[in-house]
């Protein structure tokens, strides 16, 4: 008995020797601080995002076969650039303060010593965890905030990956802009929004993109989201009687506004509204059959079998048990990748070297999880090859018909409605 | 353009007459016992989540929704009167407002934690589409409100003012002692206001489902509404709310379609301000 536990020992003690000897040669995991909510009330978002970030770890850590064919970061066995090293992933939960989110990064930094961060998904919270993570020079990447003021503040160290505003804006005049080449009537646009930042802003950006695309807004109507009746707005509408109409709204509007036009039997030929209420699970649940072939955007569509987006979504649901990624995790999954190949380029987890290879980072339209042109950074750290996938609601869901590339369907105009 | 202008004035009528509907039980409860029922957008709220319930759970239209809505929300406002209500008119005015507060937030959230934050809607099938008359469109399911709305407010007046149980409820609210000491049971007629109370803001509720989108929180916005209504027309006074009711509708509309949405409750809180100047008890309420 003596002897066979002498024998085993000696063999664990040769594998622990082994096991040291292979760690030393490896090289130290890369840390990236991960900051979402994960509690609060936006946490359902921020898990399905720290989730995809985690498929984007797997992805580089573990590798994949198709992808690889397509992304060299996915062959496995870490970033190449880094002789193999692997990806760690140090998650923060922001609560859904602007607060924590502060706290939570600079506890990131100093204690956890991570080379670059990823988050916050509210505006008003990467605002304060990237402000930190500027002030000790670690490089913030983040995937899905829109607030125009982010890419204001001349930050270095801050790289924003998602379309803002004035995307949306374009995608939708190149978008009815080739309806009017194809012999559509695209002369009289109104725009309708709820009067809070969100509306305010968006539709601000579409009018002055649209003036300068040459585009018509002939109407612009400017209303409270908790308006208790809505029918005066609609009868504006059909008075005017503009060919396209734009709705930028939350959830409670958009349902009366799509009952009230049906009472009111009034219908645009080319009917869009800007994600938001139009969007929200509720909404399509109950409303779909009263807004068939409404125009919407997303930023991430599946796509063909074997593109990035497939792959990748097939990935995803099988961490999800059958949740597919969508518009918010979608940009959380391509902003990791983003910045995985950053540091994979820099070869180092030297800070100043990662901001400089984000800096430098021109990813093509091929390899991308979200519906974007690519990722390239301008001087302020916006993408300028974000845009914006358009959708249009087709018997209960919204199907992916704008740009070509994305799309899985054809274009179906006049608006049907009801 | 003429045209369009009738049709905003019809649906500004009926808009009207729905917010008759929804703050007669408000008034109701004010006349009868000078307690201000902070809680009403959540009892419309609850009576929205029957109409729904109803129509999902057994299938029932709104002749069956109508009917279950009205009985739960009168056994709502008799619970309430005697389990809290009664108590608390016997504490300083503040704890009567806090107390109705109380139990406004109380059943906001107690729907939130059973019906979820999503917004639910009727299908509006229901109650029928809309038909065309004399060019001017109307909708089924607002007509029905309405229509509803002005017969409920009218038997509410009727009831309060033409018959003996009107009479007695009148005495008790003028002074409870006297009525107490003419054989009337105050606390019975107290609880009977707020089962009548009850029954019209159940009714007023499912009505407003078959057209409005029902969520925890929709109370908010429709209390606001009834507030300036039932102030606008007097407190206390039933056919004032029906009168105001209407005029607000009305306004609302017009504004909105003449100077601009953002615009239309600044011209009603200016009518609604010039009203209170020169009638500070309202259009019909009490001096």
């Amino acid at each position: 008995m003596a002897g066979i536990t002498r024998r085993t020992m000696a063999a664990a003690t040769a594998l622990v020797a082994l096991g040291l000897a292979g760690n030393a040669a490896a090289q130290a995991p890369v840390k990236i601080g991960v900051v979402y909510p994960l509690s609060g009330n936006a946490a359902s978002a921020g898990n399905y995002e720290k989730m995809a970030i985690e498929v984007g770890a797997e992805i580089v850590n573990d590798g994949n076969a198709d992808l690889a064919k397509i992304l060299p970061i996915a062959k496995g066995g870490g970033l190449a650039g880094l002789k193999g090293a692997k990806i760690q992933l140090v998650i923060a939960d922001n609560q859904g303060t602007p607060a924590a989110g502060q706290n939570q990064t600079l506890r990131l930094i100093t204690e956890e010593k991570v080379v670059a961060v990823i988050g916050a998904y509210q505006s008003g919270i990467t605002l304060t965890a990237s402000a930190i993570a500027e002030r000790h020079g670690i490089p913030f990447v983040n995937p899905e905030s829109v607030a125009s003021n982010l890419t204001e503040r001349g930050f270095k160290f801050f790289f924003r990956v998602t379309p803002v505003a004035a995307d949306f804006a374009k995608a939708y005049s190149t978008f009815l802009k080739e309806q009017k080449a194809a012999g559509r009537k695209v002369d009289s646009i109104a725009i309708v929004h709820e009067n809070t930042e969100y509306g305010n802003s968006v539709s601000s950006v579409i009018g002055e993109v649209f003036k300068t695309d040459g585009l018509n807004v002939t109407q612009k109507i400017s209303y409270s989201a908790n308006s208790t009746d809505v029918q005066p707005q609609v009868l504006q509408m059909k008075e005017k009687n503009p060919d396209v109409v734009i709705f930028i709204s939350y959830t409670s509007d958009a349902i009366l506004y799509t009952k009230t036009m049906k009472e009111l039997n009034w219908k645009p030929a080319i009917m869009i509204a800007d994600d938001a209420g139009f969007n929200d699970p509720a909404f399509v649940k109950s409303m779909a059959p009263l807004v068939e072939g409404l125009i919407s955007r997303t930023s991430f569509a599946a796509g063909k079998p074997g593109s990035v987006a497939a792959i990748c979504d097939a990935l995803y649901k099988k961490k999800t048990n059958g949740d597919g990624l969508d518009d918010v995790s979608g940009r959380g999954l391509q902003g990791f990748l983003v910045l995985a190949d950053a540091i994979n380029r820099a070869g180092s987890t030297e800070p100043e070297k990662i901001r400089a290879a984000l800096a430098a980072t021109d990813l093509k339209k091929e390899a991308m999880v979200a519906g974007y042109d690519g990722v390239k950074f301008d001087a302020k750290g916006q993408n300028i090859l974000a845009s914006s996938i358009i959708t249009q609601m087709r018997g209960g869901q919204y199907v992916p018909v704008w740009p070509k590339a994305n799309a899985t369907g054809e274009v179906a105009l006049p608006y049907k409605g009801w | 353009m003429s045209m369009t202008l009738v049709q905003v004035v019809v649906s500004g009528l009926l808009l009207g007459a729905v917010y008759a509907l929804f703050s007669s039980g408000l008034t109701l409860i004010w006349g009868m016992m000078n307690v201000v029922n902070f809680a009403h957008g959540d009892f419309v709220m609850l009576g929205m989540y029957s109409a729904v319930m109803v129509w999902t759970a057994l299938g029932g239209g709104p002749f069956a929704a109508v009917p279950i809505a009205a009985m739960m929300i009168a056994t709502l406002g008799v619970a309430s009167y005697f389990l809290l209500v009664r108590h608390i008119m016997k504490g300083p005015m503040l704890a009567q407002i806090l107390g109705t507060f109380g139990l406004a937030l109380f059943l906001r959230y107690a729907a939130f934690w059973t019906f979820g934050a999503n917004f639910k809607t009727l299908p509006d099938t229901i109650v029928g589409g809309s038909f065309v008359l004399g060019g001017i469109r109307f909708e089924g399911s607002r007509v029905l409100a309405g229509v509803m709305g002005l017969a409920i407010t009218l038997l509410l007046h009727l009831i309060l003012t033409r018959t003996a149980i009107g009479s007695r409820m009148l005495a008790v609210s003028e002074d409870a002692t006297a009525a107490q000491l003419m054989g009337i049971r105050p606390q019975r007629m107290q609880a009977l206001a707020w089962a009548m109370a009850g029954a019209a803001t159940g009714i007023a509720g499912a009505l407003i489902a078959n057209f409005f989108y029902t969520s925890p929180t929709v109370g908010e916005t429709l209390a606001i509404v009834a507030f300036v209504t039932v102030s606008f027309g007097g407190f206390g006074s039933v056919l004032g709310a029906l009168v105001a009711g209407l005029i607000i509708g009305v306004v609302e509309s017009v504004s909105a379609y003449a100077i601009g949405p953002v615009y239309k409750d600044v011209v009603v809180y200016i009518l609604f301000v010039l009203v209170l100047w020169f009638r500070p008890q309202g259009l019909m309420g009490k001096a």
